[in-house]
């Protein structure tokens, strides 16, 4: 297994009365109440937590990135993702992921990825992902066309990847009259590309064709298994068998030397009253166009108050009777995760750890706990089920490289 | 007199264009609001006194089928164009409403001698003043941006009253197609404004003096950019004008598109 220390790093040091005040703590809840200052001493004591999290045995750290909200700090993910290249010497450098209908750019997009595989002597795990709502109308880009520029600059940087330059792009969204950058990617055949979700069935479906690992962020475990069942259905179709190296999965822990420690903490994973990317409008977070034309009939009665939540409005205490969220002693955390894993077999694990205002003692000790001793104990427990990562499983990187599929075997007899 | 309306279904540009029709006399074209149009209104029933009046859905709004590659109002504009060619009419005028305004000047802008009358009525399609902005229906919900349109909430319940699901989701389809051909600059062009100036038919600039959505200053650059065009501001009255104000805007159109 493949385990991963995350944190949305939360920019905590705001009035967070401002944003119940205001409404919303997304996309239009004013930046005057950032303070550089505290971003400051946020993102260095962040960087320091990563390395720690090596140094007590991640196997990898996972990135991401949000714009206009206090609940994440990260505005590039390649600029952390190039730091911990740097400073890093062992981890995976997972970034789950680049928003990618958010370039105008996908060439410097592969580029910069590139100088990230090679400064960090091939350690890039590069996902990617379609970006909420709210960071198609942050940046400006026209959410109607989200999966149609998802699609293009995916291919776009496969092929930058891949295909020795100078060529030609002349794409419905991406025009480019000489890909031929001068960095390319160190991992071969490229670097591994997984894909982060939660709910969209048509990038389960294109992630299993594509035969990317699908990384379900904090789903319900029910939940998780349909998502299995789809890719599996989808990659069956395409001449695979799916295993654990195909699926990953995102869950909320927190750990310290008593359960009642860890318990006021991890009530910060409800900070942004419960909403994982903040309090905001639900059409900043689907405006039209973006979600899939089957969903716009429940999402027009959701958004205007007609119908409840799909996601629903979980209290705290629920979400820990239903395992969608973990906290407590490494003992107690490690027995949960247990049940867990061999209900959602995943091959790759992200614990996203700290969130919210933790303070800095608590956040470092959680990483010791978490990483030197919850985490070689899920590996273990792992291994015994035979949860594979895509190294161990040595699978390909993508469908295209693959030398088991159905239709392949039939054709050779 | 009660009209009686025709829908029909044309194919234009690859696509299933849906068409209302009723009344007789000569020609207008009516297009309709960025939020698509209900079937009936008074302000339609008005015009087919005098009028043979034609109302598209535009493509990918209401009834009428998406064009997968359609991205501009002027796309928008050509196939109106191309409709009236098939319908064979002429001496056309054309009324605007809102985003359907935009259409109908990039419609007078290429085909400058094509029309007998312009009617603009809270057009989008030009940039406001410096500091003013065409309202972003993108952040606000479904239903709170048509109400921002009405000066007085109670125009807004006698059209859509509490709003039927089927509504909302109509105006959703609307918003999506409103993002696919108007996103960025927001439901303006550079350009447009640069090419008005040939347009021979006479025009006529009508704005509520409560317009939350596009301000009264494009309406302004409309005026300065066509030449001889009149202006007339609507009291009591926001951006749906057609159905917030019926019988003050139809009297101004009817007059205008009657005078000889």
């Amino acid at each position: 297994m493949h385990m991963m220390y995350f944190t949305e790093q939360p920019m905590s040091a705001y009035d967070a009365q401002a944003g119940l005040d205001y409404g919303a703590t997304a996309l239009t809840f004013s930046n005057s109440h950032f303070d550089p200052n505290e971003g400051s001493r946020l993102y260095n004591e962040y960087l320091e937590e990563y390395i720690m999290a090596e140094e007590y045995g991640a196997d990898g750290i996972m990135l991401n990135e949000h714009h206009n909200a206090p609940f994440c700090m990260q505005a590039r993910t390649n600029m952390f993702a190039s730091i911990l290249a740097a400073v890093t010497k062992r981890v995976k450098i997972v970034i789950l992921g680049n928003p990618l209908p958010l370039t105008e750019n996908p060439v410097q997009l592969a580029e910069e990825l590139a100088m990230i595989d090679m400064i960090s002597k091939g350690r890039l795990v590069s996902g990617f992902v379609r970006g909420g709502g709210q960071e198609q109308l942050a940046n400006g880009v026209n959410p109607a066309f989200n999966r149609e520029r998802f699609m293009e600059a995916h291919d776009l940087v496969q092929k930058t990847w891949t295909q020795p330059g100078p060529f030609r792009w002349e794409g419905t969204h991406y025009q480019q009259r000489v890909v031929n950058p001068w960095a390319i990617p160190m991992q071969k055949p490229y670097p591994r590309v997984w894909i982060p979700g939660v709910l969209s069935k048509e990038t389960v479906i294109w992630t299993a064709q594509q035969r990317y690992p699908y990384i379900a962020l904090n789903t319900s475990i029910e939940a998780t298994k349909q998502i299995h069942e789809t890719y599996d259905k989808a990659a069956a179709e395409v001449g695979y068998t799916a295993g654990p190296e195909n699926f990953g999965y995102l869950i909320r822990v927190h750990v310290q030397d008593t359960e009642e420690k860890a318990m006021e903490n991890a009530r910060q994973f409800m900070w942004m009253q419960g909403e994982f990317t903040g309090l905001a409008n639900p059409v900043w977070a689907n405006p039209a166009g973006y979600f899939s034309p089957s969903g716009r009939r429940a999402f027009v009665e959701f958004s205007t108050g007609r119908a409840k939540n799909p996601r629903g409005n979980p209290t705290f205490e629920q979400q820990v009777a239903d395992t969608m969220i973990i906290a407590g002693t490494p003992d107690q955390v490690i027995e949960r995760l247990k049940y867990l894993v061999r209900e959602t077999r995943p091959g790759i694990m992200g614990i996203w750890a700290n969130d919210g205002n933790v303070s800095k003692e608590d956040r470092r000790r959680c990483i010791q706990l978490l990483c030197g001793e919850v985490m070689p104990a899920i590996k273990e427990y792992g291994a015994t089920l035979g949860l594979n990562d895509p190294w161990e499983a040595n699978a390909p990187v993508h469908l295209r490289y693959s030398t088991d599929l159905a239709s392949q075997k039939v054709a050779a007899e | 007199m009660s009209i009686v309306w025709t829908d029909t279904v044309k194919q234009i540009a690859g696509v299933e264009l849906h068409l209302t029709r009723g009344g007789s006399g000569p020609a207008v074209l009516v297009l309709h609001h960025d939020i698509g149009s209900v079937d009936r209104l008074p302000f339609y029933d008005a015009l087919a006194e005098k009028f043979d009046v034609l109302i598209p859905h535009h493509p990918g709004w209401g009834k009428s089928q998406r064009p997968q590659w359609l991205r501009s109002p002027r796309d928008i504009a050509a196939i109106y164009a191309w409709l009236l060619a098939d319908l064979e009419v002429s001496g056309v005028s054309l009324i605007g409403l809102g985003f359907g305004g935009w259409i109908a000047a990039e419609m007078a802008s290429l085909a400058p001698r094509d029309y007998t009358a312009l009617v603009l009525v809270g057009a989008a399609g030009i940039k406001p003043d410096e500091g003013e902005y065409i309202a972003d229906q993108a952040i606000v919900s479904y239903i709170d941006y048509p109400k921002s349109g009405f000066h007085d909430e109670a125009a807004f319940a006698r059209i859509y009253g509490g709003v039927s699901t089927d509504q909302l989701e109509a105006w959703d389809i609307a918003r999506e197609m409103s993002f696919r051909t108007a996103w960025k600059p927001y439901m303006y062009s550079q350009t447009l404004p640069h090419l008005l100036g040939g347009v021979r038919a006479p025009a006529l600039i009508v704005w509520g003096d409560d317009d939350r959505i596009v301000p009264l200053s494009a309406g302004r650059a409309y005026a300065r950019a066509l030449p001889g065009a009149a202006m007339t501001v609507v009291p009591d009255c926001g951006h749906f004008a057609e159905m917030e104000k019926p019988d003050a805007l139809a009297k101004l159109a009817i007059d205008f598109l009657s005078r000889k």
